[in-house]
C-alpha cells in the first residue's frame, strides 16, 4: 500500500515530489560524469560543494518563508553557528575517527545540532512578533551571532577545551591547540567535504522536507499562513508548529554550513553576513515560494553566473544586479505571466483539479 | 564628564541615524515597502559631496546643495524605474528588488570612484568649542549634526501635517484606495516620497562623512541597517519614532563602545532592539494594529 501510494502520482504534489527527486539525482549523475571524464573546468569544479550547501540553505529558508510565511532575514547566522561548531567538531575528532566521511557525517550531525539549539534559544523571541518587526529580529540575530563569533576564542588541550570571549585568555598548556581565533576565525581546516556529500545531504534535506510538507504539520503550517486567526480557532497550536518548522529549518542550515566550511581552509564570521542572509533569500524569492525545486535551480543558476560573467571582469557584479532587478520586474509583469500561463500544456488539467 | 561627552557623541551619531531612518520609515509607512538601497544612497550624496568640495574646490554649502539635488533625481529615477512596475507585486519581490538595486548602486560607485578610500574634507574648518576649562571639547560637526536633525524634523513635521501635499501622504498611508478615489494622485505622492527620502539620505551622507571620514562604495550599508534597526525601534511609520529610536540607538551604541566593548556595540544594539521589540512589539512609538475577524 505504501508504494502504491508513493508511486501514484494523479496528485499534483506527489508529482512535484517525484520530478524533484528525479531531477536532482539526474543532475548529480550528469555533474558526477562530466567530472570525472575531466569535462568540468576546475572553476566549476570548486563551486559543486558551495552549490550543494546554497541548495540545502534555498530549501532550509523555503520551509520558513514559502511554507511556515515568515521572513527571515538572518538565516546565515545559523549556518555560521553549524560552520564554527561542525568544523571545531571535526579538528577535535581528528585524532580518533581517522575515515573522513565519518568525520563529516558527525560534524555536520553536531553543526545542526548547534544550530537546533540557536534556532530554538531565537525562535522563542522571534515567533511572537509577525511581519516585518520579525524580519528585523532576525537581521539583529544574524548580526549578533555574527559579532559574538567575531570575538570567541576556542582552544583544545590535554586538560579538556577552553573558551574565552574578546581576548585569547584560554592560556593553553604545551602541545594545544587554538581552534577558533576570534576575528581570524578557523584556520587549517582539513578539506573533507565532497560531491557526494553535498548530494547526500541535498537529498536528506529533501526527503525531510516533503514529509514534513506533506503531514500534519505540514498543512497546520500552510493553514497559519494563510489565515492566523482561522486556523487557530480551530485548535492548531500556531507557536509550536512555527518553532518546529523554524528549529528544523536551522538544524539544516547549520548542517549546510558545516558542509560549506569543511570546502575550505580557513572560515571567518564576517562571511556568513547580512549580504550571505540576502543571497539565500534570493535564491528562495526567484525559484518561488514553497518551490523547493526552483529554489535549488535558483541556487545552483546564480552561484554559476557571478563565475560565468567573469569575462565582462569589472561590470561582472553590476550585470548580476541588472539581471537580479529584470528577473524580478518580469517575474512581476502581469503581461509575461499571462503569456507563459497560455503555453502551459497542463493548463486545463490543473484548473480541473 | 566622560558621561556627558559620550552622550553628546552618541546624540550626534543618532542624528545622523535618526536622518536617515525618516527616509526608511517614510517609505515604508506610505509604500508598505523596505527600501534597503537607502543606505547607498547615503554614499552616492557623499560622493558627489566629496568631488564637490574637494576636487571643484566648491563651498561646502554648495556642495552638500548639489548632494541633495542629484540624490533627489537619483531617487526618483530609481522609483520610476524599478519600483513603480512592482507596486502590485508581492512584497517580498519588491524587496529582493531593492536588494538588486543596492547591488547595482554599489557596483556602479566602484566603477566610477574605485574601492581605495577617500579621505573626506571637513565641512567645517573651525577648533573645536572647550568647554569647563578645556575639559569637555565638542567639534563644530557634532553641533551642526544635531542642529541640522532638529531643523529637518521640524520643517518634515510642519510639511506633514500643516500642507496639502503632506496631508495626501497621511491618507495614502492610511489608505490608498480611498485616497485614490478622493482624488489624490497616490502615485505622484509615492514618488514624492522618496525624493524626500532620497534627498535626506544626501544630507546624511554629508554629515557622516564628516564624522567618520573615510569614504567607501560600502559606507553607507552597515548605517542604513542600523538607521533601519532604529526605524523599527521608535515604530516604523513614525516620524517622531524615527528620531526617538535613531537618537536613542546613537546613544546605546556610543555607551556601549565606551563602556562595554567596541567589539560588541553592535551586539548590545541589537540585543536592545529585540528587547524592546518584546516588549513593545510596535516599536516604542509605533500603533499596535488589533486584528478583526
Amino acid at each position: 500500500m505504501a508504494l502504491k501510494k508513493f508511486i501514484s502520482l494523479k496528485r499534483s504534489e506527489n508529482r512535484k515530489v517525484f520530478i524533484t527527486y528525479i531531477a536532482v539525482i539526474a543532475a548529480f549523475i550528469i555533474c558526477q560524469g562530466l567530472s570525472m571524464a575531466g569535462l568540468l573546468s576546475s572553476s566549476m569544479q570548486g563551486m559543486l560543494v558551495p552549490i550543494c550547501a546554497y541548495m540545502v540553505m534555498a530549501i532550509s529558508l523555503n520551509l520558513v518563508v514559502g511554507v511556515s510565511g515568515e521572513l527571515s532575514l538572518g538565516h546565515a547566522g545559523f549556518m555560521s553557528v553549524g560552520a564554527f561548531s561542525g568544523v571545531a567538531a571535526a579538528i577535535i575528532m581528528q585524532n580518533f575517527i581517522t575515515y573522513a566521511p565519518l568525520r563529516l557525517a558527525l560534524a555536520m550531525i553536531i553543526g545542526a545540532l548547534f544550530a537546533s539549539i540557536a534556532g530554538f534559544l531565537i525562535g522563542v523571541p522571534v515567533l511572537r512578533l509577525k511581519g516585518d518587526y520579525l524580519a528585523i529580529v532576525t537581521l539583529a540575530f544574524g548580526e549578533i551571532i555574527k559579532s559574538i563569533l567575531n570575538n570567541f576564542f576556542l582552544g583544545i588541550d590535554q586538560n579538556g577545551l577552553h573558551m574565552s570571549m574578546l581576548k585569547d585568555t584560554t592560556n593553553l598548556a604545551e602541545g594545544g591547540r587554538l581552534i577558533i581565533r576570534g576575528p581570524m576565525g578557523i584556520n587549517g581546516i582539513t578539506k573533507i567535504s565532497t560531491f557526494i556529500a553535498g548530494f547526500i545531504l541535498v537529498m536528506i534535506a529533501l526527503i525531510i522536507v516533503f514529509n514534513l510538507v506533506n503531514s500534519r504539520l505540514g498543512r497546520a503550517l500552510m493553514a497559519i499562513r494563510d489565515d492566523r486567526i482561522a486556523a487557530e480557532s480551530i485548535g492548531l497550536d500556531v507557536t509550536k508548529s512555527k518553532m518546529t518548522a523554524f528549529v528544523i529549518s536551522a538544524a539544516l542550515a547549520g548542517a549546510a554550513g558545516c558542509l560549506f566550511a569543511m570546502n575550505y581552509f580557513t572560515i571567518e564570521a564576517r562571511k556568513f553576513d547580512f549580504n550571505m542572509s540576502i543571497l539565500i533569500l534570493v535564491f528562495v524569492v526567484l525559484g518561488g515560494q514553497g518551490n523547493f525545486l526552483g529554489s535549488m535551480i535558483a541556487a545552483a543558476a546564480l552561484t554559476i553566473l557571478p563565475e560565468k560573467l567573469r569575462e565582462f571582469a569589472d561590470y561582472r557584479m553590476l550585470l548580476y544586479a541588472v539581471i537580479l532587478i529584470m528577473a524580478m520586474l518580469i517575474s512581476n509583469n502581469d503581461e509575461i505571466k499571462y503569456f507563459f500561463r497560455k503555453l502551459n500544456p497542463f493548463r486545463n488539467k490543473q484548473e480541473a483539479e | 564628564m566622560d558621561l556627558l561627552r559620550h552622550f553628546i557623541n552618541g546624540m550626534s551619531l543618532g542624528s545622523i541615524y535618526a536622518i536617515i531612518a525618516l527616509g526608511y520609515t517614510m517609505v515604508y509607512g506610505i509604500a508598505k515597502m523596505l527600501n534597503f538601497a537607502h543606505g547607498d544612497v547615503i554614499m552616492v550624496g557623499a560622493y558627489v559631496c566629496f568631488y564637490a568640495v574637494s576636487r571643484y574646490k566648491l563651498p561646502p554649502f554648495v556642495g552638500v546643495a548639489l548632494a541633495v539635488l542629484l540624490c533627489t533625481i537619483l531617487g526618483i529615477i530609481v522609483e520610476r524605474l524599478a519600483y513603480k512596475p512592482l507596486r502590485q507585486a508581492p512584497s517580498l519581490a519588491v524587496l529582493i528588488t531593492a536588494i538588486g538595486v543596492s547591488y547595482f548602486l554599489q557596483n556602479t560607485a566602484l566603477l566610477l570612484w574605485s574601492s581605495n578610500p577617500k579621505i573626506f574634507p571637513s565641512i567645517i574648518k573651525r577648533a573645536s568649542i572647550k568647554l569647563f576649562g578645556g575639559q569637555l571639547s565638542i567639534s563644530h560637526i557634532t553641533i551642526l549634526t544635531i542642529v541640522t536633525c532638529v531643523l529637518i524634523m521640524i520643517v518634515l513635521n510642519l510639511f506633514v501635517n500643516k500642507t496639502r501635499l503632506g496631508k495626501a501622504m497621511r491618507a495614502c498611508s492610511e489608505d490608498k484606495g480611498a485616497a485614490l478615489l478622493m482624488g489624490i494622485n497616490v502615485n505622484a505622492t509615492i514618488s514624492m516620497t522618496f525624493a524626500i527620502g532620497s534627498g535626506l539620505a544626501a544630507i546624511a551622507g554629508a554629515l557622516l562623512c564628516s564624522a567618520y571620514p573615510t569614504l567607501m562604495p560600502t559606507t553607507g550599508a552597515l548605517p542604513g541597517i542600523k538607521a533601519f534597526t532604529a526605524a523599527v525601534f521608535g515604530g516604523i511609520g513614525s516620524i517622531s519614532g524615527a528620531l526617538l529610536g535613531g537618537l536613542l540607538l546613537g546613544v546605546i551604541e556610543i555607551f556601549a563602545k565606551a563602556y562595554i566593548s567596541s567589539q560588541l556595540s553592535d551586539a548590545v544594539v541589537f540585543a536592545v532592539l529585540i528587547i524592546v521589540l518584546l516588549v513593545k512589539p510596535a516599536g516604542l512609538l509605533g500603533k499596535m494594529t488589533q486584528e478583526k475577524v
